[in-house]
């Protein structure tokens, strides 16, 4: 693997780097970050689109009730699934921003780490 | 010369201008098989979005609707929903970990060898099954588009074949990402032109169009009967229909995640955010191509009618008999030019990762162990295998017929993804005991799972009456032993369930330095391809 372009002179990170990173306070909140997001996001999803086929299967009397005109409260679930998607979507991207944020601040953590001159018997180097 | 002929040269006049332009600036393995990581993410929106727009869900999930209303809706929303997961869970950590297939995010921590070699087998069975999907619905156009034409099935076939060949040999992703992005462009227009035809038909007036809908005539068995098509139920009855249903739900959701060509976009972006964004525009674009499925759908089932449709080239022809009956043989052509296109990009989306798998995962990191022995081999070798697979596909598609539809088959192939590639890719994200032999029975029992259930469904076993064409015949004349057309609901656990059995069972440990390293990569993006200088 190529070093990453922005930071050409700094050299690779080794197995020493790479798990001082993900001991490091700052990957383990960003992590959390996501996992605050990312989790419920999920399970809401994912339980509000099996309600769709739960309902149209076991309950066809419930989802052919007529809301408007003709129209059933099936097809109004079913095109109520894209506004879902598309809101969990904005709301990922809003998250998100915040999390390339904390990204961003772990890395040039991480170069300065990196770019620190070498001492005798230094150990963070590993192999 | 007819409109359709006209409209589909110069989609392949533009097309082999494309490859010819991609061809002179593709150098290197990281050109030809990620376009140099330079695609934008609405470029790979789009790219993303017509490689799931394909024939099959144009024309096999409109003909569905058509003959069987909203059940036949619940495959649009199944598929526009399955890019929620692909965005939270997937699209980021795999642009940050691997290089060009998903076998190199399992192959990070874990025996390399062994777990690319099954990736790469059950990518090629994915692709394949997928493949004649879009076989079957090009075979069903050429039908109605050629009949009279002079020019045959087998000659259509060979052509789309030879040319979906030049696009991957000689222009490779960057050549198939721009096919991609201007049939996506043309079908989203294509499909809100009929839209907008349809409610026209009603004066525009909403109400009206779904109280049609509400009450469509057609014939069933010698008998008049009038449906509600906007009602549940009739793909779907009862004793079986519903969990077939939450298997179709399954499969939809958690497949798209893990269609190769799919994964394969995620590669082409600059980094990690751009695949993000590039997931949501994928999503506004086939979210609004979806709904308007059911407007198409639903217009052919109260403009065309379900006998005549079923009478005029059966259950994949839908939308093309309503274009035909709202603009006139200009509009059928049109779109049947840009159907034939979308079967064509799609194609060629599928083949290049077919052969991308061939070359990088089983030729040089399992046959070679990763090491390249001539300068730019495994181009050499994708382009070999991308001919394999087009000529494969080419004799599939001759030997099998327009038989059944294209969006059901289309829907096993990702029933597959989701129990074989699903778990495993998963679990090699985000859980740090996860190994070796866990991948192996994961992607093992998803894979014989799914097809196995498959083929002992009522798709390919059933008692035909012997009057019954030779072509719509079930392969195996018995009752069938598994009740549900989809086996989502018991495959996918069962990938996941081996997946986790035979971590648990080996006494194999995996590093934990690997995983950190792995978690740090996909998480922030350090240490990810690079997008190639210009």
């Amino acid at each position: 693997m190529k070093t990453s372009a922005a930071y050409p002179s700094t050299r690779r990170p080794s197995e020493a780097d790479w798990n001082r990173i993900a001991a490091g306070a700052r990957f383990r909140h960003l992590l959390s970050a996501k996992k605050r997001f990312i989790v419920p996001a999920f399970v809401f999803f994912l339980g509000y689109y099996l309600l769709l086929p739960v309902l149209a299967g076991y309950a066809p009397s419930l989802m052919s009730t007529r809301v408007f005109g003709t129209v059933t409260l099936a097809y109004l679930f079913a095109l109520s699934q894209f506004a879902v998607g598309w809101t969990i979507a904005v709301l990922y991207l809003k998250a998100s921003s915040r999390f390339d944020r904390l990204v961003k601040e772990l890395l040039e953590q991480d170069l300065l780490e990196r770019n620190r001159p070498e001492q005798p018997g230094d150990l963070r180097r590993g192999r | 010369m007819s409109i359709s002929v006209i409209v589909f040269l110069m989609f392949v006049v533009t097309t082999l201008g494309i490859t010819f332009w991609a061809a002179r600036r593709s150098r290197g393995a990281s050109a030809y098989f990620a376009a140099g990581r330079k695609i934008t993410a609405w470029q790979n929106g789009f790219a993303v979005a017509g490689d799931f727009m394909s024939g099959a869900a144009f024309l096999g999930i409109v003909g569905l609707i058509s003959l069987q209303g909203f059940d036949g809706f619940l495959f649009s929303v199944g598929g526009f929903i399955a890019y929620v997961t692909i965005l939270l869970l997937i699209a980021e950590p795999l642009r940050n970990a691997g290089k060009y297939t998903m076998a190199d995010v399992l192959a990070y921590r874990l025996h390399p060898r062994p777990v690319r070699a099954l990736a790469a087998l059950s990518t090629f069975i994915i692709v394949i099954v997928y493949m004649i999907a879009q076989m079957i619905s090009a075979g069903a156009l050429v039908k109605l588009l050629l009949a009279g034409s002079g020019i045959g099935y087998n000659t259509a076939v060979v052509g789309v074949g030879v040319l979906m060949m030049t696009y991957v040999v000689f222009g490779g992703m960057l050549a198939t990402t721009w096919v991609q992005i201007i049939k996506a462009a043309l079908l989203l227009s294509c499909t809100l032109v009929i839209a907008v035809l349809v409610l026209a038909h009603f004066g525009f007036h909403l109400g009206n169009f779904y109280v049609a809908a509400s009450r469509v005539t057609y014939h069933q068995q010698g008998q008049v009967v009038i449906m509600d098509f906007l009602r549940p139920g009739l793909r779907y009855s009862p004793p079986d229909g519903p969990l077939d249903l939450i298997s179709l739900g399954l499969a939809l959701l958690f497949g798209c995640a893990g269609l190769p060509h799919i994964l394969m976009r995620f590669y082409t972006v600059p980094d990690a955010p751009t695949a993000r964004k590039s997931v949501v525009c994928a999503m506004v674009l086939i979210g609004s191509f979806f709904i308007m499925t059911s407007i198409l759908g639903l217009g052919a089932a109260v403009i065309v009618g379900p006998d005549y449709i079923l009478s005029h080239g059966g259950t994949n022809m839908g939308g093309p008999l309503l274009a035909r009956t709202l603009g006139g043989e200009a509009l059928l052509g049109v779109v049947s030019a840009v159907a034939f296109a979308t079967i064509l990009a799609v194609v060629a989306g599928l083949t290049i990762s077919a052969s991308t798998s061939v070359a990088h995962d089983l030729w040089v990191n399992v046959i070679h162990r990763g090491v390249e022995r001539r300068v730019n081999e495994t181009v050499f070798v994708a382009r070999i295998a991308a001919l394999g697979v087009g000529a494969a596909s080419i004799v599939l598609a001759i030997v099998l017929g327009p038989t059944s539809n294209s969006g059901v088959l289309a829907t096993l192939a990702m029933a597959v993804a989701a129990s074989a590639h699903f778990p495993v890719i998963v679990l090699s994200i985000f859980w740090r005991r996860f190994n070796t032999a866990g991948a192996i029975t994961g992607l093992s029992a998803g894979l014989l799972g799914s097809i196995g259930l498959i083929l002992v469904s009522p798709t390919f076993m059933g008692i035909d009456a012997s009057i019954a064409a030779t072509a719509a015949r079930h392969l195996f004349q018995t009752r069938a032993w598994f009740p549900l057309e989809n086996p989502g609901i018991v495959s996918v656990p069962l990938g996941f369930l081996g997946a986790i059995v035979g971590t648990l069972l080996s006494q194999e440990r995996t590093s934990d330095s690997k995983f950190n390293e792995l978690m740090v990569r996909a998480n922030t993006g350090l240490g990810a391809e690079q997008s190639i200088a210009h």
